[in-house]
């Protein structure tokens, strides 16, 4: 007589399989967020967090490197999030399906592959150099939209694409134009989704090293324009971590960093939410 | 003078053509039904009506008039809020009972609030909906049933203040007792509206219509008082299918 596995033993065997590979991911995601934190927040107390870093990060806070990462991201996302919800919408809805379609979305696949030390160089040579931009705030904010705008061009492109046809035929049908649909009820309707793109974009220009490191430089010292060098708190970390400066306060700033992508994360969760809640 | 008139009309998705030189009059204030079997070309004569056919990248040739006048000097806006149309299946737009209602009207022109209440009670009314909705004109219109959902795309279309609604199978989806109260809306709102009904349901084409005209293949078969279609047809195959013979 063989043996044979029932219908009812094999669904308990892909349950646990399933559950033990979630467990598995969901385990070490935690064992990461706490075991920085752990290291990292003993650190955090409000003279770290508002203080000017001193004796190159030895002592003192990381004042300067949360408003450089602050500065940088933002000004990476007003850049790339017209740009690339741009580009989505005009791939859509202008493009009938057509080589240009194609050949623009092969073209953001390859670049959203591109390792982000190329960025950086890119940024380095053009930016800095060409431009005549210099280490700063700009050119590191221009090359992190370089960067992202391939994430936010096929995550919007996938959430305009999923607006039913027939809502824009309904805006024909009452004599709606093309651009009265488009503002008026494709991007509306496609919001959750853009979000979500334009949540990985902050995500990768929050944690971002090698782009940054070549465009916006390294300088300790406040912002004071747009054209000021600054550094982000993952080069700060980067820089404390291997020059081997201060353990302690590169977990601090680890830590911090780390709570900083959590709370947006938690933030853009929220608000969409509330928004599927209303309109759906 | 016809409200519609259609005039050697031919309709072509790409290289299949949908429509064969029909000739048309629709009268103002009636509610004309159009029966006939599956690819009878009877959606594509709505859709040539108000221009829907051109977002599909078909082609027309032929004349249609609006009041005498050629639909091409119309702007396409300005038509398609003049004849207005219900699809088959209800699509209401993500966003309350409400702004669903005010979305067509806000593309044409600026409206106060309280323009858009009484439009939106005048839209409801008629399409005897608003006891149903009444508390909850802020609610999500996707949480309506069906039957609701298609009551307001017609009062979503009302909301326009069209001259001629165009009726895509409306009730094919719908239960009876809702199919009664689309019917109903219809009959009342004959007085100010004049109606293009396509259909699936020759049964109801006898109920609602004045005239009805019998398509085949894309050619107009026959076309009368929809009394003398349904009981004394010229054409033996308007009777044969009528009489459920095929189709």
């Amino acid at each position: 007589m063989t043996f044979r596995i029932g219908p009812r033993t094999s669904q308990i065997i892909a349950y646990t399989i399933l559950l033990l590979m979630t467990v598995i991911v969901v385990v070490v995601l935690f064992f990461i967020i706490f075991y920085i934190l752990r290291n990292g927040v003993g650190q955090l107390t409000l003279e770290f967090l508002t203080d000017k870093t001193r004796e190159m990060g030895k002592e003192g806070g990381i004042l300067p490197s949360i408003l450089g990462t602050i500065f940088i991201t933002v000004f990476a996302i007003l850049i790339a999030t017209p740009l690339g919800v741009g580009s989505a919408v005009y791939l859509v809805e202008y493009t009938r399906g057509g080589m240009i379609r194609r050949i623009i979305s092969f073209g953001a696949d390859c670049l959203a592959g591109v390792p982000s030390i190329i960025f950086g160089l890119f940024g380095f040579i053009f930016f800095v150099i060409t431009m005549n931009l210099g280490w700063s705030i700009v050119s590191g904010g221009l090359t992190l939209a370089v960067m992202i705008i391939p994430t936010i061009i096929r995550t919007a492109e996938e959430a305009i694409k999923s607006v039913p046809h027939s809502y824009r035929e309904i805006s024909y049908s009452l004599g709606g134009g093309k651009l009265d649909t488009i503002i008026r009820v494709v991007l509306p309707t496609a919001l959750p989704g853009i979000l979500t793109g334009i949540i990985l974009g902050i995500g990768r220009a929050v944690g971002e090293t090698a782009a940054v490191i070549f465009t916006a430089g390294s300088s300790l010292g406040l912002p004071t324009s747009v054209f000021s060098s600054t550094r982000t708190l993952a080069v700060h970390f980067y820089i404390l971590a291997r020059e081997g400066i201060s353990m302690p306060k590169a977990y601090g700033t680890a830590a911090v960093l780390i709570i900083i992508i959590l709370a947006i994360n938690f933030i853009a969760y929220r608000l969409m939410h509330r928004f599927i809640a209303r309109y759906y | 003078m016809a409200k519609i008139s259609i005039k050697k009309l031919c309709l072509y998705y790409n290289g299949h053509q949908a429509l064969r030189s029909i000739n048309l009059d629709v009268t103002d204030k009636e509610i004309m039904a159009v029966i006939g079997p599956a690819n009878s070309g009877k959606s594509s004569l709505l859709r040539a009506l108000n221009r829907m056919y051109e977002i599909d990248y078909a082609r027309i040739s032929g004349e249609i008039l609006l009041d005498g006048m050629d639909i091409f000097d119309i702007p396409i806006n300005d038509l398609r809020r003049r004849i207005g149309i219900v699809f088959a299946t209800p699509v209401v737009l993500p966003g309350s009972i409400r702004k669903n209602l005010s979305y067509g009207p806000k593309l044409h022109r600026r409206i106060g609030k309280a323009e858009v209440d009484e439009l939106v009670y005048n839209a409801l009314k008629s399409a005897n909906l608003w006891d149903e909705v009444k508390d909850r004109l802020d609610d999500s219109a996707s949480r309506l049933s069906g039957g609701q959902q298609q009551r307001l795309c017609i009062a979503r279309t009302l909301a326009m203040h069209p001259e001629v609604i165009l009726m895509d199978e409306p009730c094919s989806g719908l239960d009876p007792v809702s199919t009664a109260k689309i019917e109903a809306t219809m009959l009342e709102l004959k007085k100010d509206y004049t109606f293009v009904l396509v259909t699936n349901n020759t049964k109801q084409a006898a109920r609602v219509s004045d005239r009805t005209a019998f398509f085949l293949l894309g050619e107009l078969i026959e076309v009368g008082k929809t009394q003398k279609i349904f009981t004394r047809p010229v054409d033996t195959r308007t009777d044969d299918y009528i009489r459920g013979r095929f189709g």
